[in-house]
């Protein structure tokens, strides 16, 4: 197959394949040129269904009651009045729910959520908790009927107290990413050093919110669990309802055609299982939404961060050593790490390299991956503290960046598959206008506004996961693909679609795309950056296996010709490399110092992040990460009470995600960099997109102000305090 | 939600007599507030009398100059309205910043004075709150509070009221008229709003069973050079942390006259008679400016967390009777 | 005696009448999507928050979750099902087809009906937030990216789409200029 170009065209938005004449036959590329999505048509007329929106017949509405003390036992559960009330049907709670099994270890390598071994005993472990599922006929009815459960709790006292302060007590845990890595005397290292930046910044805790709430419906079809959901890998989602029913993995099946985003937060979690054990109890078809209040609780979040950072360099920038060190919180009843600190190990060469991500548990919901788990909070800080080190030692933070390049991993010592970082730098600074910036703190003004530009280094693992795959040519001469992917915005659907009508030598609308049910067999989910890569790399090897099966001109048969193929061989003989997608952001503000107002004018990041497949989807999802970034920076934060123990305000008007007037124009574009090992040449563009661009907006606040934000979000407040609130 | 009972109203008279004095009865105007607050099992009414489609949804002119507008007037009719921009620009800009598009084309004029505060606790039906349960305490004092009152609050509560549109009509002068079943009656706007003290659950001096018919504005020259600035933690569609509601007349560099008033800052729109009476007569220069600013914030107590609110509020009132003061020389 | 708390009513949505029986807790919303089997109005916050369940009641944008569907009655529903003609799509809808004016789609359709609004508010020479001066001397303000944001931003899209969704609009908007020049 001859490998086409890619790279910097411009989106005209029509679908368009490019057909060539070569050697007397067609050569059709679909890849690397703009295609809109496929089921694009289906998503602006508002035909497209998402889980809660399927209709079943019979169905009944199942609305979790959550526990109201972040600590303690539930005593009592006043169900007869309950139900007693219209069109209630039943009420589950730890005194009659089905029986689940939670001791295993799932697919992502960690045993499942806790909140998933729903009402299996007394204890309250966070505010948030969820101790009963109403079901009634109607959803008002289970809402009503809900809020008046009595729920009598014996109250213990809790501790949702996180802060730098938690260190001691602090463990470290391998999540991911292993807790820590230490190379060099840090200490000597530091001592030898002209310049030393050791600054600490803190970020929130930060809650995903997905637009589509968590939505499943679960009922029982001829023997077989059959469960309609909103995640982001159904193959996940129904080996884990399989082990906690201890039921047989093929007599369950999970659909999840449509996906109203995800971020890591959509894997199994209480609203799957209170379906499926409501549909069991009830023997009729069940759903379970979660309310945007709930998804507070039950959905996961990231994090809040205390990080410190040590850099020790020579007059001239170049770094000595390196220490990043992050606390992270779990909560009582289960291990996870936010690895912030692990995101520096791929940066920047240092003799004397040390990092480490540690954990306090407290009374808290447990928190999970969310986009660029560790990269994003990582790199606010460490992006942050290169920029302290270009300031403090008068050089450019670009040149800076240069400077301290490495050859190999820096604690790893392997080589990189490819490393365009300083690629991307320099296409940024031209396309930015960086040349000639003026780096003092403090010295543009337009009116009321002073004005400032920053920049950062991006990175995110380059990831593949098995996966396989089924690829039909039918007798009408079009192909039929089946995989286990799920699109949850981020375009995969279309991805696939392209990826096989190049291999196949066909154009685009010859070929259908099958995703979303885990009946389509064994694949990895959409996370990681890894998806359209992982399930990319399978849909080829099955179209190079089908085209070279097929005898030109031969008839197809009326069931058509299958072949299946399954990358693990393949992916577990990759070499140990240091895999990584790499990018520059870069961000103007303009900041009032009289009120603290912050906008952002501009943001550019340019990435090496493989080949980009579709450049019209590609974009938006590079762009839709800055935009996390700029939202992060100056928007999101879960304010936990710590009276209560639970969130002040857990809903969109008091968790701003950034809005339109928060968003100004912003560009993303790539430079050449395809994956040496991967078929197409992919990387993966989901993560990257988010890291360092909220150190790249912190930097140009700095800039436009001279001074230091340490903590996200750079509320008003914070501005109007001068870095001290 | 708990079940309710529902009514249309087609008049005033046809709405209070369905209303009847019944305390678990509420009037349904937009639904913007009310309805959010049925679900969260904030208010829990029995019936719902449904005054959407009263014949109050005119602006025209009052008997002495100024105008008048019905309370079913939605937010976006206030805003496009032509007398309203020319006239009390800073009316068109406090509702333009309010909310958003769909919900300016749902809420009401009347819904808006009476939406209630957006104090998370306030929300929260697990958790205490004064307001909506009278003596169970205020957790927002020891608690999170860094966008809560820092005037005029008290022990009890500290929330702030959430409107735009009424800090530019508490600094306009606006008059609210309203009718029950026993007659009509008037308040002006900045005593419509019932101070603290021991009662945050009692929020205006609205009879019993009132229905709020419409608002009026005076006629008043110094209003057409008027201003609305609001501060928030996102650019849109965000409560303000702070706002400004101005009007300034100047002649030969003095105040001649001048409106003021905050929002966000208090549990009703707080109107600034303090720096008013300090700004009058005196220089229309920055520093007089922030002088009476400092004036009206030296009443002000805030709290470990929202002290942030004072020195924004000083530089918001320079800041924006500054640009009045500007285009007032123009 | 206690007040019935069901009606039977009618809606009329996208230009057709269904009559139902509602509790009368039932928002517009869940109307829509758990009686008539139209889900293109999406549930995103059911607070009035995010913009997902976007509508036009009588033309003007509306949020479906805080609008009880009892007080719907005797109002023009539009839904994004209801905003294509004869099959063909609406300029806004095709314009974010075009530039890929979403990712996951969820706020899409809240996104479409928005825009369709502010392009007619703005034809109607509403001012809004950024303008700098609402006197209706000052006339109309340009439809500018900043404007197309500041209106457009009860729509929130937490996959970060806004870029392209600017650019759909402003592109549907000069596409409705010229078509009614």
């Amino acid at each position: 197959m001859t490998t086409t170009t890619q790279g910097n065209a411009t989106t005209q938005g029509n679908a368009a394949t490019t057909t060539r004449e070569s050697a007397g036959t067609a050569i059709h590329r679909s890849a690397g040129t703009a295609h809109t999505r496929v089921e694009g048509r289906d998503k602006v007329t508002g035909a497209a269904r998402y889980a809660g929106e399927i209709p079943f017949a019979d169905l009944a509405h199942g609305w979790l009651v959550l526990s109201t003390v972040a600590r303690g036992r539930v005593r009592a559960l006043e169900t007869d009045a309950v139900l007693a009330m219209p069109g209630v049907l039943t009420v589950l709670h730890h005194g009659n729910a089905p029986r689940v099994d939670t001791a295993f270890v799932g697919m992502m390598g960690v045993p499942p959520d806790p909140s998933t071994g729903l009402f299996q005993h007394d204890r309250v472990p966070h505010m948030g908790w969820p101790v009963a599922l109403v079901v009634a006929e109607t959803s008002e009815q289970a809402r009503e009927a809900a809020g008046a459960l009595v729920v009598r709790y014996d109250r213990e006292p809790h501790d949702v107290a996180f802060s730098a302060r938690r260190e001691a007590e602090a463990y470290p845990l391998d999540g991911h990413m292993p807790a820590v890595v230490e190379k060099g005397d840090l200490e000597a290292g530091l001592a030898a050093s002209a310049v030393v930046v050791d600054a600490e910044y803190t970020t929130p805790e930060e809650h995903h919110n997905p637009m589509e709430p968590h939505a499943a419906t679960a009922r029982w079809e001829g023997g077989r669990l059959e469960v309609v959901d909103s995640n982001q890998g159904t193959g996940w989602v129904a080996d884990e309802l399989a082990r906690l029913f201890s039921l047989d993995r093929a007599s369950v099946r999970v659909r999840s055609e449509h996906v109203g985003g995800g971020f890591g937060s959509k894997g199994t979690r209480a609203h799957q299982v209170a379906a499926v054990m409501a549909a069991t109890v009830l023997q009729r078809p069940v759903r379970v939404v979660l309310t945007r209040r709930q998804m507070f609780s039950l959905a996961g979040h990231r994090s809040p961060t205390a990080q410190r950072v040590r850099l020790g360099a020579d007059a001239d920038g170049r770094l000595r050593a390196l220490e990043h060190r992050s606390l992270n919180q779990t909560s009582t009843v289960h291990d996870f790490v936010e690895p912030s600190a692990a995101a520096s190990r791929s940066m920047y060469a240092a003799d004397a390299h040390h990092t480490a991500s540690r954990l306090v548990k407290l009374d808290v919901p447990t928190p999970t991956w969310m986009r660029a788990p560790g990269e994003a909070p990582g790199s606010f800080a460490l992006e942050s503290a290169l920029d302290e080190l270009a300031e403090r030692c008068g050089v450019d933070p670009i040149e800076l960046r240069v400077r301290n390049e490495p050859a190999v991993g820096p604690v790893s010592g392997l080589p990189f598959g490819s490393r365009n970082l300083i690629a991307c730098f320099r296409e940024g600074a031209r396309r930015f206008g960086w040349a000639g910036r003026d780096p003092r703190p403090g010295v543009r003004r337009e009116g009321r506004w002073l004005l400032g530009t920053g920049t950062a280094a991006a990175s995110f693992p380059t990831l593949a996961m098995p996966s396989t795959a089924a690829l039909t040519a039918e007798a009408d001469g079009t192909f039929t693909v089946r995989i286990n992917a799920a699109d949850i915005g981020t375009g995969a659907r279309t991805a696939l679609t392209l990826v096989a009508a190049d291999v196949l030598d066909v154009p685009a609308d010859r070929v259908r795309v099958h995703i979303g049910d885990s009946d389509l067999g064994a694949a990895t989910i959409a996370g990681g950056s890894a998806g359209t890569r992982s399930w990319g790399w399978a849909v080829t090897v099955a179209a190079q296996e089908l085209r070279r099966s097929l005898a030109p001109g031969a008839d197809i048969p009326p069931e058509g010709v299958t072949v299946r193929s399954d990358t693990a061989e393949a992916l577990g003989a990759l070499a140990l490399k240091e895999r990584h997608a790499f990018g520059s952001q870069f961000a103007e503000v303009a900041v009032d110092p009289a009120t603290g107002e912050i906008r952002v004018r501009r943001m550019l990041g340019i990435f090496a992040a493989g080949r980009i497949v579709n450049p019209l989807t590609a974009r938006n999802q590079l762009v839709g990460g800055m935009i996390w970034g700029i939202s992060m920076a100056l928007h999101e934060e879960a304010v936990r009470d710590r009276a209560s123990g639970g969130l002040y305000g857990a809903d969109l008007a008091g968790y701003h995600v950034a809005a339109h007037a928060d968003v100004p124009h912003i560009e993303a574009d790539w430079v050449d960099d395809p994956d040496p090992e991967d078929p197409v040449g992919i990387k993966g563009i989901g993560e990257v997109g988010i890291v360092g661009a909220a150190a790249a907006v912190a930097n140009a606040v700095w800039h436009a102000t001279g001074v230091r934000q340490r903590d996200l979000p750079i509320r008003p407040d914070r501005v109007l305090a001068g870095g001290d609130a | 939600m708990r079940e309710f009972g529902y009514q249309r109203a087609y008049d005033v008279s046809g709405a209070l007599a369905l209303l009847d004095g019944d305390g678990e009865a509420r009037f349904l105007g937009g639904g913007t507030n009310l309805v959010d607050l049925m679900k969260t099992g904030v208010e829990r009414p029995a019936r719902l009398v449904d005054v959407r489609e009263l014949p109050l949804n005119r602006i025209e002119p009052a008997e002495d100059g100024g105008l008048r507008i019905g309370a079913t007037v939605t937010n976006s009719d206030l805003a496009a309205h032509p007398e309203v921009r020319r006239r009390y620009p800073a009316l068109a800009q406090a509702v333009l910043a309010g909310a958003s598009g769909q919900l300016r084309n749902m809420a009401t004029v009347g819904g808006n004075l009476l939406q209630r505060t957006r104090c998370g606790y306030f929300a929260d039906v697990d958790s205490p709150c004064n307001k909506r349960d009278p003596g169970s305490g205020c957790p927002a004092i020891a608690g999170e509070h860094h966008n809560h009152a820092v005037l005029g609050a008290s022990g009890h509560c500290v929330a702030t009221h959430p409107s735009d549109m009424g800090v530019a009509l508490a600094a306009l002068d606006a008059r609210v008229s309203y009718e029950t079943a026993s007659g009509a009656g008037e308040l002006s706007l900045t005593d419509f709003y019932l101070p603290v003290g021991e009662t945050p659950h009692r929020e205006t001096a609205l009879p019993p069973g009132a229905l709020i018919t419409g608002v009026t504005l005076p006629a008043d020259g110094t209003a057409a050079n008027s201003r609305y600035r609001k501060v928030r933690e996102r650019a849109s569609y965000a409560f303000a942390i702070g706002s400004v509601a101005a009007a300034l007349d100047v002649r030969d560099g003095q105040v001649h006259d001048v409106r003021l008033a905050f929002g966000a800052v208090a549990s009703r729109p707080w109107r600034a008679r303090t720096a008013e009476r300090v700004l009058t007569g005196g220089p229309a220069d920055a520093e007089h400016f922030a002088a009476a600013a400092d004036a009206e914030l030296a009443a002000a107590r805030p709290l470990p967390h929202n002290g942030y609110k004072v020195t924004l509020m000083r530089n918001l009132v320079v800041a924006v009777l500054s640009e009045l003061a500007e285009e007032a020389a123009r | 005696m206690p007040p019935s708390t069901s009606s039977d009513l009618t809606l009329s949505v996208n230009g057709e009448k269904y009559t139902l029986t509602v509790d009368h807790r039932t928002t517009l919303l869940d109307a829509l999507r758990e009686r008539l089997d139209m889900t293109g109005t999406k549930k995103g916050c059911d607070q009035g928050q995010c913009g997902a369940c976007t509508v036009l009641l009588d033309g003007r944008r509306s949020l479906a979750c805080l609008q009880l569907a009892v007080a719907a009655e005797g109002r023009e529903v539009t839904t994004i099902e209801g905003v294509a003609e004869d099959g063909r799509l609406h300029p806004v809808q095709q314009a974010f087809l075009d530039l890929d004016g979403f990712q996951c789609g969820y706020c899409t359709p809240g996104q479409i009906c928005s825009a369709i609004a502010v392009i007619e508010e703005h034809a109607a020479c509403w001012p809004s937030a950024v303008t700098g001066d609402v006197r209706p001397e000052a006339g109309p303000p340009p439809l500018t990216p900043e404007e197309i944001r500041e209106r457009m931003s009860g729509n929130l899209c937490r996959c970060g789409a806004y870029v392209s969704i600017v650019q759909a609009v402003a592109r549907a908007a000069e596409e409705t200029k010229g078509a009614a020049a």
